[in-house]
């Protein structure tokens, strides 16, 4: 009953698949969007930190890092471009915001 | 009753796996954006506790503070701020249900034969990571990695997180047409000229005594 490397890979592969399926479902909906996103990277960092555990090698653990500012970066920001389209337009309807087609 | 370290290590994987999934799939099916919320930092607890597991006690502590803490509470407050009609963004939610779901399924076994047939056999001596690290705490050994090797990136980190800032308060700062405030470069750039005017008048006395009824001179 050893959990080995291939246990967390394939948790994390389950957890990248159900936020594509997430995409999927809630298309119009941009909050959920921006969830499934956080969830996407949180199923990245998982691999890295399982490889870094199995593999030895503390780098990994430096990527996560990293990958966690950009994330916290990233959700600031769309969150603030997500209040402003509220006040635009009062809808976060994904599938509404077309106004750059021209 | 006594486990093995390796067996308890699997009873925490199963149990922090188990509930990350449930949570997962909780979040993107959720009616209620807040639910998908909560459920969202129930899902990176869990993900926190395996990476306990995995003994990156600072990632996971930097998880539950960032995440948890700042990141979802401000989720939290964007949907709770917007009034949203839940109704007309989940319309097509249950036509795309099994497309997404099969996909997924898809995704999920392709991805497992390949990995399951690579790393399978990749397990690790439980004392392996605290000798590679030379004896020294994770917290310590990912200090001296950040900001000894990979320094530069951690700048470049700093500045990312500085233009969000930026960003994120030019996006969503307003002003108000009716307020009233300070013009401070206006106030700083004036001169004396602009505010006194030195005018050459006869003096009030004699001018009401000459001409009554006629306002003398200008004053300023």
């Amino acid at each position: 009953m050893t959990v080995t490397l291939a246990h967390f890979l394939v948790l994390s592969a389950i957890l990248f698949a159900i936020s594509v399926v997430g995409i999927f479902l809630n298309r119009r909906n941009i909050i959920i969007l921006l969830m499934a996103i956080e969830l996407m990277l949180l199923s990245v960092n998982m691999n890295f930190i399982a490889f870094s555990y199995y593999l030895g090698d503390m780098a990994g653990q430096v990527f996560v890092f990293f990958i966690l500012t950009v994330a916290a970066a990233e959700a600031a920001i769309g969150l603030a471009i997500l209040v402003a389209l509220f006040r635009k337009f009062d809808s976060i309807n994904a599938e509404e915001l077309d106004h750059l087609k021209g | 009753m006594t486990f093995e370290p390796a067996t308890l290590f699997a009873i925490f994987f199963y149990a922090f796996a188990g509930i990350l999934v449930v949570a997962a799939l909780q979040v993107i099916t959720s009616r209620n954006p807040v639910n998908s919320a909560l459920f969202l930092m129930l899902s990176f607890f869990c993900a926190s506790g395996l990476w306990m597991l995995m003994r990156a006690e600072f990632l996971s502590l930097v998880l539950i503070l960032v995440y948890v803490g700042a990141v979802m509470v401000l989720f939290l407050f964007v949907v709770m701020m917007l009034d949203l009609d839940l109704a007309h963004l989940r319309r097509d939610f249950k036509k795309y249900l099994p497309v997404a779901f099969l996909i997924g399924a898809v995704i999920v076994m392709e991805l497992s034969i390949v990995l399951i047939r690579g790393f399978i056999g990749t397990t690790v001596p439980l004392q392996l990571m605290i000798e590679e690290m030379g004896g020294v705490s994770n917290t310590q050994a990912l200090g001296r990695l950040v900001f000894v090797d990979y320094v530069y990136a951690f700048e470049i980190a700093g500045l990312i997180l500085l233009v969000a800032i930026i960003a994120a308060v030019a996006l969503t700062l307003r002003r108000r047409k009716d307020s009233k405030s300070q013009i401070i470069a206006d106030q700083v750039a004036v001169n004396p000229a602009d505010r006194m005017r030195m005018v050459k008048m006869d003096s009030e006395m004699d001018a009401k005594q000459d001409q009554r009824g006629k306002t003398g001179g200008e004053s300023k």
